[in-house]
């Protein structure tokens, strides 16, 4: 895994913490492994999109990572549902399933972002950059804040 | 099955398990099967419905399987192997995924269902229209097999665009080379590396 800055969050200078949504264990670990190498920290994980609405709740993330072909709720209803609930939410959809219907439908909903698998970990830094914007902070090799 | 339905399998598979094990892969065998699927070793299953029907194996040994997941998790030995079973159906769903993306922006509209691990040793016999084409893979890993039976959905396509079957799948698609086998063959003797 190559190294990357890591990307904290800029009110408290925290590690940004991720909720990820995949009823893949594989895929959630392999995503967990990903996040460490950001410097981000793992807020709660949930198998399916029914799971992510009340995990959302309890764990409230700063981002959620979220797949779509899931049991029982799929990836797009359960982001639609969170921002519902949490209009602040920043879910950006993490799915091998990358045609434009559903690309189109998850950011109508109010995905931020959709990302496609195979993750590749250059693209989702900076996919995670560009969401977090502002409240999001690239620290520097010597530890102190750089603005992303 | 045709040409159109296939290729973007294989443009997946070759795409997902390179990044994956970051080297590249090559086609080795291919054949028509159109007796029962007999299971290899670990396998993922993934179910595809609408415009297109059918479904697509995994399938490798289990040795195979256990260093695939060590390497895309970039771990060491022994994971477990209920770990190495989810590796095995996150490498469906993406291969699987990537090509239905393709498919999709063809005009094909369907859905894919959450892979599932294959536990019986044999599967129902194929039919004429379901007959699968099996794709083996040469990974620096071991030999990965791709299973696909598919088939066009010709109702489903007729009702919703209220078009000739003929005109909609010509339509939708690059022209067909006159026999899948062939074309299937030849195109796997360009993509291997």
């Amino acid at each position: 895994m190559e190294h990357f800055a890591p990307v904290r969050r800029t009110k408290d200078g925290q590690p940004v913490r991720y909720l990820v949504v995949d009823d893949s264990v594989f895929a959630r670990k392999n995503l967990a492994r990903i996040i460490e190498a950001f410097g981000g920290q793992m807020a709660g994980e949930a198998a399916d999109g029914l799971t992510a609405i009340s995990e959302y709740s309890r764990v409230n993330p700063d981002i959620v990572l979220m797949d779509i072909t899931m049991p029982q709720m799929e990836g797009i209803e359960a982001a639609e549902k969170i921002m519902q609930q949490h209009p602040e939410a920043r879910v950006v959809m993490v799915s091998s399933v990358g045609y434009q219907e559903n690309i189109v439908a998850a950011l109508q909903r109010g995905a931020r972002h959709f990302v496609q698998k195979p993750v590749k970990a250059e693209v989702l830094y900076e996919v995670i950059k560009y969401v977090l914007g502002e409240d999001g902070t690239v620290a520097n090799a010597a530890g102190a804040g750089a603005g992303s | 099955m045709r040409m159109e339905l296939i290729q973007p399998f294989i443009n997946a598979a070759d795409a997902v398990l390179g990044q994956g094990l970051k080297t590249p892969t090559s086609i080795g065998n291919l054949s028509m099967e159109q007796e029962a699927y007999l299971r290899k070793g670990i396998a993922a299953l993934v179910w595809v419905t609408g415009d297109i029907e059918g479904r697509i194996i995994f399938d490798m040994d289990s040795e195979t399987a256990v260093r695939i997941a060590n390497r895309f998790l970039e771990t060491e030995p022994p994971e477990s192997n209920e770990l190495v079973r989810e590796a095995v159906c996150e490498m469906a769903n993406q291969v699987t995924g990537n090509a239905i993306a393709t498919l999709n922006d063809e005009g094909f509209h369907f859905r894919i269902h959450p892979p599932t691990t294959l536990t019986a040793e044999q599967g129902s016999k194929g039919t004429e229209d379901t007959e699968a084409l099996v794709l083996c893979f040469e990974t620096c890993m071991g030999s990965v097999f791709m299973n696909i039976a598919l088939r066009y959905n010709v109702a489903k396509i007729q009702r919703r665009d209220g078009q000739t079957t003929a005109n909609v799948i010509d339509g939708c698609a690059n022209p067909a080379p006159a026999t899948a086998v062939q074309s299937v063959a030849a195109t796997a003797g360009n993509k291997s590396k």
